[in-house]
């Protein structure tokens, strides 16, 4: 379990779109910050700035050599994000399939209401 | 249930979760279905018996019981704004983890007879938001890696 300020952490790096495609390139495997920057309009010190984010927010790791310092994804704290989603999720698709099959009751017998 | 159903739900920011829902109804059906007691106790319980009680309007309150077989759960909040078959905000609050109250604005709108229900949880501070997480409001949240894939995949 992540402590709140983590977890606010986490969500602060998740709410930009630059960050999103650099995790999502990054869950195909590890890659280096030239080869994560290649597919933005943005310069490599905007990507690093990115890179910083993510990983203060413990959602990537990096290499320490100097010359290759590969990105990797770090999924535990998106896990604790998804569980946080899920109990949402869970919670209430239970009750809106629930509606669902009642609402088609109610328009299969129509009656006064 | 019909195939358009698709239950999608997202966090916003670092305080809220959008959910989305379509429902093969007309709004005002659905409207009722959320408002009215005699269709909320046919739904909200997911088949288990509800005790509800509703005070539909700005201002009122709300609490429904679920009796289900692991026991009794209850929920309650006030509602802060109504725009009949449209919108509706109001607080949610699990009894279970009292003080720890999510404000819940629910937004209806009907294309072609069927509604999209659109439902904001805001967060009212992070205690608020790490209670519902310790909470464990769903047990079975926990191992939720299927969760996960889905969710990178949607990065």
């Amino acid at each position: 379990m992540v402590t709140v300020d983590q977890l606010s952490t986490v969500f602060a790096a998740l709410a930009d779109p630059t960050r999103r495609a650099i995790l999502a390139r990054l869950a195909e495997g590890d890659a280096t910050v030239n080869q994560l920057a290649e597919p933005f309009p943005i310069s490599l010190q905007a990507v690093s700035k990115h890179l910083k984010v993510l990983e203060q927010a413990g959602l990537i790791t990096r290499g320490r050599d100097a010359q290759w310092r590969p990105c990797r994804l770090a999924p535990a704290p998106l896990r604790d994000v998804t569980e946080w989603v899920e109990t949402y999720r869970r919670f209430w698709e239970a009750r809106y399939d629930r509606l669902d099959d009642y609402l088609q009751e109610l328009q299969q017998t129509p009656k006064e209401k | 249930m019909s195939s358009n159903a698709v239950f999608q739900v997202a966090p916003r920011g670092d305080r809220e979760i959008v959910m989305t829902r379509v429902f093969d109804a007309p709004r005002e059906l659905v409207w009722a279905a959320f408002t009215d007691p005699e269709h909320l106790k046919h739904w909200w319980g997911r088949g288990n018996p509800m005790t509800i009680e509703m005070d539909a309007r700005v201002g009122g309150r709300y609490r429904f019981v679920e009796h289900s077989p692991e026991g009794d759960e209850a929920f309650r909040g006030e509602i802060l704004e109504l725009v009949p078959n449209e919108k509706v905000v109001q607080t949610f609050e699990w009894e279970g983890l009292p003080g720890h109250i999510a404000t819940d604005t629910m937004v209806m709108t009907e294309e072609g007879g069927k509604t999209l229900v659109t439902t904001t949880s805001m967060f009212m501070s992070q205690e608020d938001r790490d209670g519902m997480i310790a909470s464990g409001m769903e047990t079975g949240a926990r191992q939720s890696y299927e969760a996960l894939d889905a969710y990178l995949a949607k990065l």
